[in-house]
């Protein structure tokens, strides 16, 4: 009886639950029955080599025209996800830090912000946000990840280098904060001081309420953004769950465990 | 085809939302053109000799030309017999004193177009001469630019009250024989604007007409003309719409700019004329001819234009930079889609030494739209140190529609220095997503997208201009209504 109160209450903190999710881009198949779990609170690292299928999974969760779910099932607060378009996914409270963040001329970081800000909170059925409550916000936002104020004005991340594309992502985060975050390879293509950055702006948006699927090739980023759980992803499927550790472990073996090509896991370690 | 390519093309492909027919008494002269209708319209117009004489020389010239084909448009051909060329609503025997008098129906018309006329005056500060077909019926804050000695009137007005400055500029920059469209306007021109800034005034206020064309099968000839003088400077706002029609609305106007010594003359546009149904049936033809001429040293045109309406744009705001030192802009934003076809861009002519000019142009093409940037920059061997920078992008939206650049560039002095940039991109899949993914509805995110692209015409725009043509954008991508 009292096993089963338990129970109950974890089920009910469950904030996403994947399960058996199949995917198909451009009819190949990708993901292969993934089950996953993220309560509030909880930081999950999925780790895998190019191909397994880390991308895909980001992309499925968000929502990305051209990701066929062809089985299972995505809960997000118990709300079935695969039937809300992108925008409401995000409105309800889903983020995704994009590996490759595209560069929209003409319209100022600032503005696009605002709009975005302001989409939420419409969906939300709250009035527009007050302009100096929103300069407020963003200022102190923009010291979480030492950016620069003229970064604002200029247009979304065009001619921005990597690293300023990666703080900006995580920037937006900042302000837009969401109860649930996939980073998508956001450490890809950062200097270690770029990489402490971005991790110290994840940490500092870490809370009791708020989950992170943190999506990497190596484990290099986990020693800044220390997991409670990390899975192994691999043609498609976790083959592997565990502890912080199991980066590590990967870290020391490379993902030539589970078959990649000798080379690139040596590449992956060094 | 994708979802997000459907939803461009639905965007694409909203309804004309100003289309509608004023119910007004209309005093027209029979479908025809000859030399009888020629004096038939200037008799009604009680127009002295000399103009009735420059009318005729057109005509004759007109008759010797041939429609010009190089454009990269496609029409039916033009039964110029057809037309009517003149039409006029009927007036109260000494026509209207204030705004009040002015017909209720043609109060309504602005109305539904969102400009009430005399709010419009006074809360903008703009006044607005209105031409509703071709007689101008109303001008506001004339006393006020008076005080000033601005004579802002209809082009009738101006030939019987001042015909000594008519006389002098009218054909000065576009000549009766300049070219079929601009020589037939010559004959025919009904009425259009006259503006003159006396020297060293800066006019205090943005001068505006609102553009209609209303009477069935009644070609619109305007004819504007605006004299800057010595160190004078105006700020000239044109918009236009148009009720929905079925037959094709000839429209061939013409606008001559001077400047002389440091006078600087800002002209904007945003037209939005009915540009046909979805599969092209319909919409007005708009052949203009617009061209400024920097006759003074340090003078400055500036050509601002929104061009979303029309089946067919066929339109080269110009200038002739002949004053020392001497500036010319074009900054031009220009959107097809479902059948539009538009062939637009500028010449900036370099005569004077140190002139400069900047080109800034966006296309946008949608559904079928094609549009073309087509653009002269000339250095005459006068032209010492000549600059130019031209830029010309053009944005794809769907994947039926088409965008062409046509630049020319004659340069006959080696010290000028010239530059041309193009790109051509696509609303990517990924920018819409990006957008999407922070909460931002596609639709939404097509605008964000679109405005960005057109910011750095939009920033040239008078402010009140800038949120109307940001709108009018937003209104012309909207989809889902109606």
């Amino acid at each position: 009886m009292r096993a089963y109160i338990v129970e109950s209450r974890r089920e009910s903190s469950i904030m996403l639950e994947i399960r058996n999710l199949h995917a198909t881009v451009d009819g190949r198949e990708i993901l292969n029955g993934i089950d996953l779990i993220v309560r509030p609170g909880e930081v999950h690292a999925i780790m895998g080599p190019n191909g397994s299928g880390k991308s895909t999974l980001a992309n499925v969760i968000a929502g990305r025209e051209g990701y066929l779910v062809t089985e299972g099932a995505i809960h997000f607060d118990g709300k079935n996800l695969l039937d809300m378009a992108p925008e409401t996914r995000a409105c309800e409270g889903l983020f995704l830090a994009f590996q490759y963040p595209v560069e929209i001329p003409g319209v100022a970081n600032l503005y696009f912000l605002k709009a975005a800000v302001n989409a939420v909170r419409k969906y939300r059925g709250e009035p527009p946000v007050d302009a100096m409550d929103f300069w407020d916000l963003v200022h102190e936002r923009m010291e979480l990840v030492k950016m620069d104020e003229s970064m604002l004005k200029r247009s979304v991340n065009e001619g921005f280098s990597g690293g300023e594309k990666k703080r900006n992502e995580v920037f937006q985060m900042a302000v837009l904060q969401p109860r649930f975050a996939v980073l998508d390879e956001t450490d890809s293509g950062l200097d270690i001081d770029a990489l402490k950055v971005v991790a110290d702006g994840v940490n500092a948006l870490r809370s009791p309420e708020r989950g992170f699927l943190v999506i990497t090739h190596y484990q290099r980023l986990l020693d800044y953004i220390v997991p409670d759980h990390v899975h192994v992803l691999f043609n498609g499927r976790i083959v592997r769950s565990g502890g912080k550790e199991l980066a590590l472990e990967l870290e020391e073996q490379g993902y030539a465990l589970y078959n990649e090509e000798p080379g690139r896991a040596r590449r992956a370690a060094a | 085809m994708t979802d997000s390519t459907q939803t461009l093309e639905r965007l694409a492909t909203s309804d004309y939302k100003y289309g509608f027919v004023t119910d007004i008494e209309q005093d027209t002269v029979p479908p025809g053109l000859d030399e009888a209708v020629i004096r038939l319209i200037s008799a009604k117009k009680q127009e002295p000799d000399w103009l009735l004489e420059w009318r005729l020389v057109a005509f004759r010239h007109w008759l010797t030309q041939q429609e010009p084909q190089w454009a990269h448009v496609h029409y039916p051909k033009i039964d110029y017999q057809a037309l009517s060329y003149y039409s006029a609503p009927k007036k109260k025997t000494d026509g209207p004193k204030s705004l009040d008098e002015i017909d209720p129906e043609l109060r309504r018309t602005y109305e539904k177009l969102g400009i009430p006329l005399a709010e419009q005056a006074i809360l903008a500060g703009v006044a607005v001469d209105a031409v509703f077909d071709s007689v101008s019926v109303a001008t506001s804050y004339k006393g006020k630019l008076a005080e000033l000695g601005i004579v802002f009137c209809s082009f009738s007005e101006a030939v019987r009250e001042h015909p000594e400055l008519v006389r002098q500029y009218l054909g000065s920059v576009v000549p009766y024989r300049d070219n079929y469209f601009a020589t037939l306007n010559s004959a025919v021109f009904s009425d259009g604007s006259f503006v003159y800034i006396p020297p060293g005034v800066r006019c205090p206020m943005g001068l505006s007409t609102y553009f209609r064309i209303n009477a069935s099968n009644t070609g619109q000839f305007e004819r504007t003309l605006i004299i800057a003088a010595e160190g004078a400077s105006v700020s000239y706002l044109e918009g236009c719409t148009a009720p929905q029609r079925d037959e094709n609305q000839l429209h061939a106007a013409v606008v001559e700019l001077i400047a002389l010594d440091n006078a600087t003359i800002k002209y904007s546009t945003v037209q939005n004329w009915y540009p046909g149904d979805a599969e092209g049936k319909g919409g007005i033809y708009n052949f203009v001819t617009k061209r400024g001429l920097c006759k003074g040293r340090d003078s400055k045109i500036s050509w601002t234009q929104v061009e979303t309406g029309s089946a067919i744009t066929w339109k080269y705001p110009s200038c002739i930079l002949r004053g020392e030192n001497s500036v010319g802009e074009f900054y031009s934003v220009a959107l097809t889609r479902d059948y539009q076809q538009a062939d637009t861009g500028t010449k900036m002519i370099h005569i004077g030494k140190n002139t400069r000019s900047t080109i800034v142009s966006k296309g946008i093409s949608a559904g079928h739209g094609q549009n073309a940037y087509r653009g002269l920059v000339k250095i005459l061997p006068t032209a010492e140190n000549a600059r130019n920078h031209s830029q010309c992008d053009s944005l794809l939206m769907g994947d039926q529609c088409g965008a062409h650049t046509f630049p020319y560039i004659d340069v006959q002095n080696p010290s000028a220095q010239v530059e041309h940039e193009a790109s051509t991109s696509k609303i990517s899949e990924d920018q819409l997503f990006y957008c999407q993914q922070r909460g931002i509805s596609m639709e939404d995110a097509v605008s964000l997208i679109v405005n960005g692209f057109c910011k750095e015409v939009f920033k040239e725009l008078p402010m009140e201009f800038a949120v109307e043509a940001q709108k009018l954008i937003e209104l012309k991508l909207e989809g889902s209504v109606g």
